[in-house]
């Protein structure tokens, strides 16, 4: 049996995560690989077009209502959807209480001890809130955990942003232990240029694009029935681009300790691309009277 | 004349200093003076209420020590509810000897342990419920506590639970002060900071309650601020404030009660024992109330007259003649004791080193025994402390903020001092060493210390420690020095 690999999705919030990751898993399991997936954000909809549900009972949930972690059992917490997929959902508090972060990390503990990782899986996938807030999210990518990471981006400014900080904490990570940045994958925004954007910024971090997901809207129709692409329509032109990238990460050997960018080279390249203008200084700090009164 | 002269002093920070790494010795450096009694401020030649070096061994404590500990556990009737994982709780019950009279887990709580006792599911989901549930508890099973202050740890001030908003609707459906105290461990530097916010909630959420509705007050009201009534001190201290004719209104926090801290804006004159830890809500009552207050001390019939004096001064005459008829009634039994002690304990030299107040409101004290304090340092001091430090102590005299174990441990190998005062941490180092010593926090399972009657406890104590024969059997019989003289043969 190949050894487990344990990747985890980070990208910014909103640009597709979740979507992305349970269409690549479908297509994973539909090419006979044994997968798991574990979601840590609090939202808990990591899943749920694997299991064709709202949302999963998280394990913090069923802990707050045991009492403690102590008390649950693997199978209390682990459910079984299409082609064999294991999910589960940390959970945590709803917004403004609490400690997410700490959901995040009594979970992914509880799966180690409990022995959740231990059986005939190929992969596991964390996908993981959009924004590394706290030690709480960083969790996947620490020692024995995620060795290999994909980041969900779009030819969009902010994106790219939040891409080259993610990087920037998986050097740090990198550096003390064995996680690597595995690619990023694009999830077109249709903005102009994407893919030679997106490729340039992945040369730039020591990586690659490792699959340009185009935009269609069946991604959505098969959404609102709860389901994958792979599952809601599997001649679709898109289920065959889940299924090329599916592919690609098993054939996936470029594992790298990424280059992030300094602000201004990420500028520049952004520049480059005609996605933001030259930084006009002398602007800076006026109010709009004054501007007009320059301009009169 | 101290022990060491200026010069030998400095060579011995110097020394001490000499096996830290340059930047630790840089920073320590500034901590450790020798005394200079001239000196207007202790700022140029003293840094304090600074962070504690990583690596060192400081005997400091936390914020929430020093508002659970130190400023809100005395007050009797008030149930602090440690909120939190339970270790805070446990470990901070019922070691610090402020005696009350009351009947316990009845009217009085001192004795007793709440604690929120935090589980993962509490850090995650938050404890708002928790806290809210347990004040209801509190509530139903002990219906006669008087008030509920709500004592942050560090997950709280982690996860950002809205204890205040908790602390608002549960005093509204309780009909009882609940006060939010925002006292986490990880804030500041040491205990200091607990006494402070302590000060400020006590400020926010109880002391003008009365507002308006008090009356005028006696002529002769009284309040004491800062005297934990460790043994009893404060009980001690109050039989002399009343004998001089004064009418003591509240005790903070030593034996106190919540209608005491509410009653406290009416008094003439703030009583001011422990400076550091409650100088904040003394000033607030000055700037809110126009109360004056002033510092005592307590240590010893030398400074007590002082103190009685000065205190009589804020007063009319029968309270100035009430002060020398108690100063008169003390003093054969004042002399009684130094004709006792004294000439046991004659030249005998202190190095102390403690929390708030007693590294110089001791000193006099000593000095009334015939002893010399020959060092002196606090754990958690601010530079006005040290201020009035260096006008209590002589000169050249070896003065440590925020000492580290090693140092101290030096200190008193090379100062050879009769007796180190010191607390628990500290107490077996230097038992080890063979040195007299006594805990100045705790007073050592003793007390009173404060007052006339604390005198009498406190020179029998320090004989009791620095005479003991235990000292002089401190080496194993078969081990006799080379040169000594050979005893009578077995």
């Amino acid at each position: 049996m190949a050894k487990l690999r344990q990747a985890a999705i980070y990208g910014k919030g909103g640009i597709g995560k979740s979507t992305t990751t349970q269409n690549l898993v479908a297509a994973l399991a539909e090419a006979g690989q044994k997968v798991m997936i574990v979601g840590c954000d609090p939202k808990a909809d990591s899943t749920r077009l694997i299991l064709h549900s709202k949302a999963q009972t998280t394990v913090m949930h069923l802990a707050a209502e045991a009492g403690s972690v102590e008390d649950l059992e693997l199978e209390d917490v682990l459910a079984v959807g299409y082609g064999g997929v294991k999910c589960v959902e940390s959970g945590g508090p709803e917004p403004g209480v609490g400690c997410a972060g700490r959901g995040v990390i009594t979970a992914i503990n509880f799966l180690e001890e409990e022995g959740a990782y231990d059986e005939d899986l190929n992969f596991v996938f964390y996908d993981v809130l959009g924004d590394v807030v706290c030690g709480g999210f960083a969790m996947p990518i620490r020692e024995n955990k995620a060795q290999e990471i994909y980041i969900v981006v779009s030819g969009e400014m902010m994106a790219m942003y939040a891409a080259n900080n993610i990087a920037k904490g998986i050097v740090k990570y990198a550096n003390s232990g064995s996680v690597r940045l595995a690619g990023l994958i694009c999830n077109s925004r249709k903005t102009d240029r994407e893919d030679e954007l997106i490729e340039a910024l992945a040369a730039k971090l020591g990586t690659q694009m490792i699959h340009f997901v185009p935009r269609d809207n069946v991604v959505q129709h098969a959404e609102i029935r709860r389901m994958t692409v792979i599952e809601y329509d599997p001649k679709a032109k898109q289920a065959d681009e889940y299924r090329a990238l599916a592919r690609k990460i098993i054939d996936n050997k470029k594992f790298v300790i990424p280059t992030p960018l300094e602000m201004e080279e990420l500028e520049d390249l952004l520049m480059e691309f005609g996605i933001m203008d030259a930084e006009d200084t002398s602007i800076i700090g006026k109010t709009a009277a004054e501007l007009a009164a320059e301009a009169a | 004349m101290s022990v060491l002269n200026r010069e030998e002093a400095e060579a011995l920070i110097q020394e001490v200093l000499e096996v830290y790494p340059e930047k630790a010795k840089k920073d320590r450096a500034k901590h450790l003076m020798v005394n200079d009694k001239k000196l207007e401020s202790a700022k140029k030649c003293i840094t304090s209420n600074r962070k504690s070096i990583p690596g060192v061994m400081t005997q400091r404590g936390c914020a929430y020590a020093g508002a659970k500990g130190v400023v809100w556990g005395p007050f009797k009737d008030i149930i602090d509810i440690s909120h939190g994982p339970i270790g805070c709780g446990q470990y901070s019950r019922g070691g610090r000897r402020n005696y009350y009279s009351g009947v316990a887990g009845v009217d009085s709580f001192c004795d007793m342990m709440f604690s929120s006792d935090f589980q993962e599911k509490d850090v995650v989901f938050g404890g708002d419920k928790k806290l809210a549930k347990l004040i209801d508890e509190v509530e139903s099973l002990f219906p006669l506590s008087k008030a509920i202050s709500v004592q942050s740890e560090c997950p709280i001030g982690l996860i950002g639970d809205d204890i205040e908003a908790v602390s608002k609707k549960k005093a509204a459906e309780i009909g009882k002060k609940v006060v939010p105290v925002r006292c986490e461990g990880f804030r500041g530097v040491s205990q200091s900071l607990g006494h402070h916010i302590s000060n400020d909630a006590i400020r926010d959420w109880i002391i003008s309650a009365r507002d308006g509705k008090l009356d005028a007050g006696g002529p002769y009201d009284v309040a004491i601020l800062g005297d934990y009534n460790i043994g009893g001190d404060a009980w001690a201290s109050r039989i002399l404030l009343e004998e001089m004719g004064l009418n003591v209104v509240a005790q903070w926090s030593g034996d106190g009660t919540i209608a005491e801290i509410e009653n406290t804006p009416k008094v003439k004159l703030n009583l001011l024992h422990c400076y550091r830890s409650m100088n904040y809500i003394a000033r607030h009552m000055e700037e809110k109330y126009a109360i004056p207050w002033m510092e005592y001390n307590f240590f010893g019939p030398t400074k007590i007259a002082e103190s009685l004096r000065e205190i009589a001064s804020h007063f009319d005459d029968t309270i100035k003649e009430g002060a020398e008829r108690v100063i008169a009634k003390y003093q054969p039994m004042m002399q009684a004791i130094i004709d006792k002690f004294k000439p046991r304990l004659q030249g005998k030299k202190v190095m102390l080193y403690v929390g708030g107040l007693r590294p110089r409101h001791t000193v006099g004290a000593y000095e009334d025994l015939g002893m010399e304090v020959v060092g002196a340092g606090y754990e958690f001091a601010h530079n006005d402390d040290y201020d009035r430090t260096i006008k209590d102590l002589k000169d050249a005299t070896l003065i440590y903020d925020d000492a580290t174990g090693y140092e101290l441990e030096e200190f008193v190998r090379q100062i050879k001092p009769d007796l180190v005062g010191s607390g628990i941490k500290e107490k077996y180092a230097f038992h080890k060493m063979g040195v007299p010593f006594r805990q100045m926090h705790s007073w050592d399972y003793s007390g009173p210390y404060h007052g006339y009657d604390g005198f009498a406890v406190f020179a029998r104590d320090m004989d009791m420690a620095i005479n003991n024969p235990c000292w002089t059997m401190f080496k194993a019989p078969w081990e006799k020095p080379a040169d000594a003289p050979v005893a009578e043969a077995a």
